[in-house]
């Protein structure tokens, strides 16, 4: 296994809260790794921390080894860190190809082509077609992004993401406010896209029956830093996991 | 499926070229029809929508609201009176090639100051701007004519191909004039037409859609917004050099904020959120706002009435309007 990303000590403090205390976080190559602890954990900040949408108070973020602490957000998409948010960010009124066309364009560095017809990119146009189609979203693809179904925006939210084609992928409750039956369908794209390996996920999750089920690992996140870290087994046995999950007081 | 989704691509884009082109046609045959004071008429219209168009790489495409346009606009206008009095220079194309760098600058220097912020903020910044201009066009009455404004001649055109001077060359510029303007707004639809379906302009309509999302797809913010800014305020200029040789007259009033308020207006009646929306609208507001000073000591009245209407009743402008009750009919049609 290599390490694919590494936090050292990382801390984020807001106000009086420590959202993220001296957090010592680590990515393995190509596994599936879920987030999980009550709200106000910290997760998100960790997520937003990673991906520069926070700078950290202090501490070191080294992905693939290279120091990326103070790299801009265009940087880290170009080192290959990508990310969905909680709340469903599409562009409305694009359509949903053009959704999933414009973070190829941006990859490929062709988003100052000014005297082009996006769409007659030929090689972006395939390859738009072969993301939504992995996600299911090929019929849908002239349709504006606004009127897509719930479902439909999250696993479209995760679609922009992948096209980044990102070594590593913070997906921010992927299956937030979605049908049970939605649920399913997101979590088995985004599985099979990392099995496929080529990609590393990392979830932030509250639904544990989606943890549990999807996961090689679970790193468990209380009060800004990591009460449990383990593969789905471990952490189901772990008592204070348990307790916290259920609302009871830790045990400590 | 793919060659068929292209296909069809293809078709749909053939049915709006030949619209294009039977409108162009349509406009090019006019003038005979017309009358004079029509043609005339129809040129200010046919500048109103460059202006517009222009405008409208902001509002519609960018999401940012400009109440500065009348300074690119003025500049234009301007630099022709400058270029006529201190250069002697009659030739259109010579406005042309030194006026497009100048109002193309300083949309450059506005913009790199106004795309620092976003909303009501780049609202109030582009209108502070642009009225410093208006003051300074005012207040150095030795240089720009204060009120009175500046003399423009009437300009050689085709490098000095035709000019325009004795008997009858009012009426021979104007028919002439009408083809000239014609051709560089089919040029500045075609142009603008290219560039918001690029991805340069697919970014832009991302940036404005979700901004956040945008920058987490790599996209440099304000990198974007400030070309935008820059081919929107050039356009804009370019209506204003046009305009000037028209009026025969570079006047303050079109570096005041009312004529920033009505390339908003013209907007707003065509509807921003089409493609066609300001270019209708440009047109249109022309004819309105000349019907009703003619009508109405009031007019100002009739068009505030107006602007409240649309924004009521069609806020997605005539275009807007037009546009769903095609299709609604074409369902209806296919059902």
């Amino acid at each position: 296994m290599t390490i694919l990303l590494q936090t050292v000590d990382l801390r984020k403090q807001f106000g009086e809260t420590r959202a993220c205390d001296s957090v010592n976080f680590i990515v393995q190559q190509g596994e599936f790794l879920s987030l999980v602890g009550s709200n106000g954990a910290g997760k998100t900040t960790l997520v937003n921390l990673i991906s520069a949408h926070l700078q950290p108070d202090s501490g070191k973020i080294l992905f693939e080894g290279e120091d990326i602490t103070f790299a801009t957000v265009s940087e880290r998409i170009k080192a290959g860190i990508a990310r969905s948010f909680q709340i469903v960010n599409l562009f409305d009124g694009l359509t949903v190809f053009d959704n999933v066309a414009l973070s190829i364009f941006s990859r490929q560095g062709k988003t100052a082509r000014i005297v082009s017809l996006a769409k007659y990119d030929r090689e972006v146009r395939d390859e738009a077609f072969e993301v939504l189609g992995q996600f299911g979203l090929r019929d849908k693809s002239e349709i504006d992004a606004g009127g897509l179904a719930q479902g439909e925006r999250k696993l479209l939210d995760v679609a922009i993401a992948y096209a980044l084609r990102p070594k590593l992928l913070f997906l921010d409750e992927p299956t937030s406010g979605v049908s049970t039956r939605d649920k399913a369908q997101i979590m088995d794209t985004v599985s099979n896209i990392v099995r496929a390996g080529t990609v590393t996920a990392v979830i932030i999750e509250h639904d544990m029956d989606v943890v549990f089920r999807y996961s090689d690992r679970i790193v468990m996140m209380h009060e800004g830093s990591f009460l449990a870290d383990g593969t789905p087994n471990e952490i189901r046995a772990n008592k204070d996991v348990a307790n916290i999950l259920l609302g009871a007081p830790l045990s400590a | 499926m793919k060659a068929d989704a292209l296909s069809v691509t293809y078709r749909s884009e053939l049915g709006l070229v030949a619209l294009a082109a039977a409108v162009f046609v349509a406009l090019a045959l006019l003038p005979p029809f017309i009358g004079l004071y029509q043609t005339q008429l129809l040129i200010y219209g046919l500048i109103a929508a460059i202006a517009a168009l222009g405008f409208n790489l902001l509002l519609g495409y960018t999401g940012l609201l400009s109440f500065g346009h009348s300074a690119f606009f003025g500049i234009g206008a301007y630099t022709v009176a400058f270029l006529l009095r201190d250069l002697q220079i009659h030739s259109m194309e010579g406005y042309l090639a030194l006026g497009l760098p100048i109002v193309a600058l300083t949309s450059v220097l506005f913009g790199y100051i106004c795309v620092r912020h976003t909303r009501i903020f780049f609202g109030i910044l582009t209108l502070a701007l642009s009225q410093v201009i208006y003051s300074l066009a005012l207040k150095l009455f030795w240089v720009t004519g204060g009120t009175d404004g500046l003399r423009v001649a009437r300009p050689s055109l085709f490098f000095g191909l035709i000019s325009f001077t004795g008997a009858g060359s009012f009426q021979r510029f104007i028919e002439t004039y009408y083809y000239y303007v014609l051709v560089l707004f089919a040029v500045c639809v075609i142009v603008m037409w290219v560039i918001v379906h690029s991805p340069f302009g697919k970014a832009l309509q991302a940036i404005r859609d979700n901004e956040t999302r945008a920058a987490f797809l790599g996209l440099r913010i304000r990198r974007f917004r400030l070309i935008a800014f820059t081919i929107s305020g050039t356009f804009t200029g370019l209506a204003g050099i046009l305009w000037a040789p028209l009026n025969g007259l570079a006047t303050p009033d079109v570096l005041y904020w009312p004529f920033s308020g009505e390339i908003v207006f013209a907007a707003l009646l065509g509807g921003f959120r089409s493609f066609a929306g300001p270019i209708v609208g440009g047109i249109l507001f022309t004819y309105l706002k000349t019907y009703a000073v003619a009508t109405t000591e009031y007019w100002q009245a009739l068009l505030g009435t107006v602007l409240v209407l649309i924004v009521i009743v069609l806020p997605t402008g005539i275009v807007g309007a037009l546009s769903r009750l095609a299709t609604k009919s074409e369902l209806k049609v296919k059902s």
